[in-house]
């Protein structure tokens, strides 16, 4: 008895070192593929639902796939490797384009990184994912405000990927700018018209469409890349409906290399 | 007179079930290689990334601590070395690959070194344009790691695959050889830490 109580407290021991000097095991890919994933539970309910939905709205007009992940600690392991593997291992962005970007946030590690895939490491550089981490991230989680902290984050990462940001100061749109989004909206208006317009007798099938929500798709598609940016967003905005759960078609087989910063508060 | 055909059917048909097996075997330790030296392409680019920094990096340097001569010199030599240690991927054999490590690792110290030394110099520090060569020297150092260790996954795998029973025969027919792996422990490639204080 003594014998079989000192056999399972020694396996007890070598399991508890094993898992606590083993690696980080990334967890598999999950079925349902959404923008947040709150292992460490840093977020509240509605402030997650507001990234999820603020991510997902992106990922529609851009195809650009950003991943918020929190994890408790990374177990000793570097958090900039282990993110790289983990965009990798979930396939993050669509594949060939590789533009998925994975924000880890390791809670009692107090460190988060920003992992580019291939295809956006050329736009969100090292350098930049430094300094939103530095300017606009680390400063609200000093404070204790993830929320506030991440959803800065993000924003200033779609700007980077629209070539407007500017470290500390507000985006500003140039006239350009407002002048083909307008335009684009037209050309919106005048094809929505003539769908809508074709599909009048059948009436009754306007429940895939809302209008907040369109909107959002048109501006932020204006915002978008100017190649294929429009295109996108007209897709996801039809589609309707695939902003309550995850990405529309899933993560689509994204790599990355390694590129992005990290940094600790 | 039946039963010789019957023989001689059996006969060629193992014969061309062999082959069959040959071919696809052949194919597969294709397929393995060809990812390991398309992996490895990768590993080289990411130490090249690095190598591109170095020059703007010293530039940098230069400006603000001129007179750290020798550290200067030292990454600027170890950097030409390792340029010029180049290694043929269909022949990354053990002593090429540590050839190529030495001379990296060489570079690694002599950078580590540098950023060390330039601790003592405040207003390098609070150089935007140096502040930014080190996140992205970080992200290459992070490269570099993420790639050798995607090279080692994917090289392993065909090293594993080309010396299992019955399939190891036609990889030493066919002349595919195991590829040669880094070591972690070697010493002088540990990564130069470049955290400072901010």
């Amino acid at each position: 008895m003594i014998l079989f109580q000192r056999a399972s407290l020694f396996l007890l021991c070598f399991l508890s070192f094993s898992l606590s000097w083993g690696q980080f095991e990334i967890p598999s890919k999950p079925s349902k593929q959404t923008a947040v994933y709150d292992y460490a539970g840093v977020l509240k309910a509605n402030e997650k639902k507001a990234l999820t939905e603020k991510l997902l709205r992106y990922a529609n007009a851009t195809s650009t796939q950003i991943v918020l992940v929190s994890i408790a600690s990374t177990q000793g392991e570097d958090i900039q490797f282990l993110g790289a593997n983990w965009l990798s291992k979930w396939g993050i962005g669509q594949a060939g384009k590789d533009n998925g970007i994975l924000i880890l946030l390791a809670q009692e590690d107090r460190r988060i990184g920003i992992n580019t895939g291939y295809g956006v490491e050329d736009r969100l550089t090292d350098a930049l994912s430094k300094r939103i981490i530095e300017s606009l991230i680390i400063p609200e989680f000093k404070s204790g405000n993830y929320y506030k902290g991440l959803n800065a984050g993000t924003d200033a990462i779609f700007e980077v990927l629209t070539g407007s940001f500017t470290e500390e100061s507000k985006p500003r749109r140039s006239k350009k700018e407002a002048f083909v989004s307008l335009v684009f909206l037209i050309l919106l208006i005048v094809i929505l018209i003539s769908v809508f317009g074709r599909r009048g007798g059948k009436g009754g099938s306007s429940g895939g469409m809302r209008g907040p929500d369109l909107m959002d798709v048109i501006i932020l598609s204006s915002l978008g890349r100017r190649s294929g940016g429009f295109g996108g967003g007209f897709g996801g905005g039809s589609s309707g409906g695939a902003f309550g759960g995850g990405f529309s078609g899933g993560f689509g087989g994204g790599f990355g290399g390694g590129g992005g910063a990290s940094g600790g508060w | 007179m039946k039963k010789i055909y019957l023989i001689l059917a059996a006969i060629v048909g193992v014969f061309v079930l062999i082959i069959m097996w040959y071919v696809n075997t052949n194919n597969r330790f294709v397929e393995l290689k060809g990812n390991a030296t398309k992996q490895w392409a990768n590993v080289e680019s990411s130490y090249q990334r690095r190598s591109d920094l170095i020059g703007n990096l010293v530039n940098t340097v230069k400006g603000a601590a001129d007179f750290e001569r020798n550290t200067l010199t030292a990454v600027v030599e170890a950097r030409s070395k390792a340029t010029s240690t180049t290694i043929d991927a269909n022949q990354l054999n053990a002593s090429q690959l540590e050839a190529f490590q030495a001379a990296q690792g060489q570079l690694t110290s002599a950078l580590s070194r540098l950023l060390v030394t330039v601790e003592r110099y405040p207003e390098l520090k609070a150089n935007q344009n140096f502040l930014e060569l080190q996140s992205q020297l970080e992200g290459t150092e992070n490269r570099i790691n993420v790639e050798r260790n995607r090279y080692n996954n994917i090289a392993g795998d065909y090293n594993i695959a080309i010396k299992k029973i019955p399939a190891s025969m036609v990889a030493s027919m066919a002349g595919f050889t195991e590829l040669a792996l880094f070591n972690a422990k070697s010493g002088a490639e540990n990564a130069p830490e470049v955290n400072f204080e901010f």
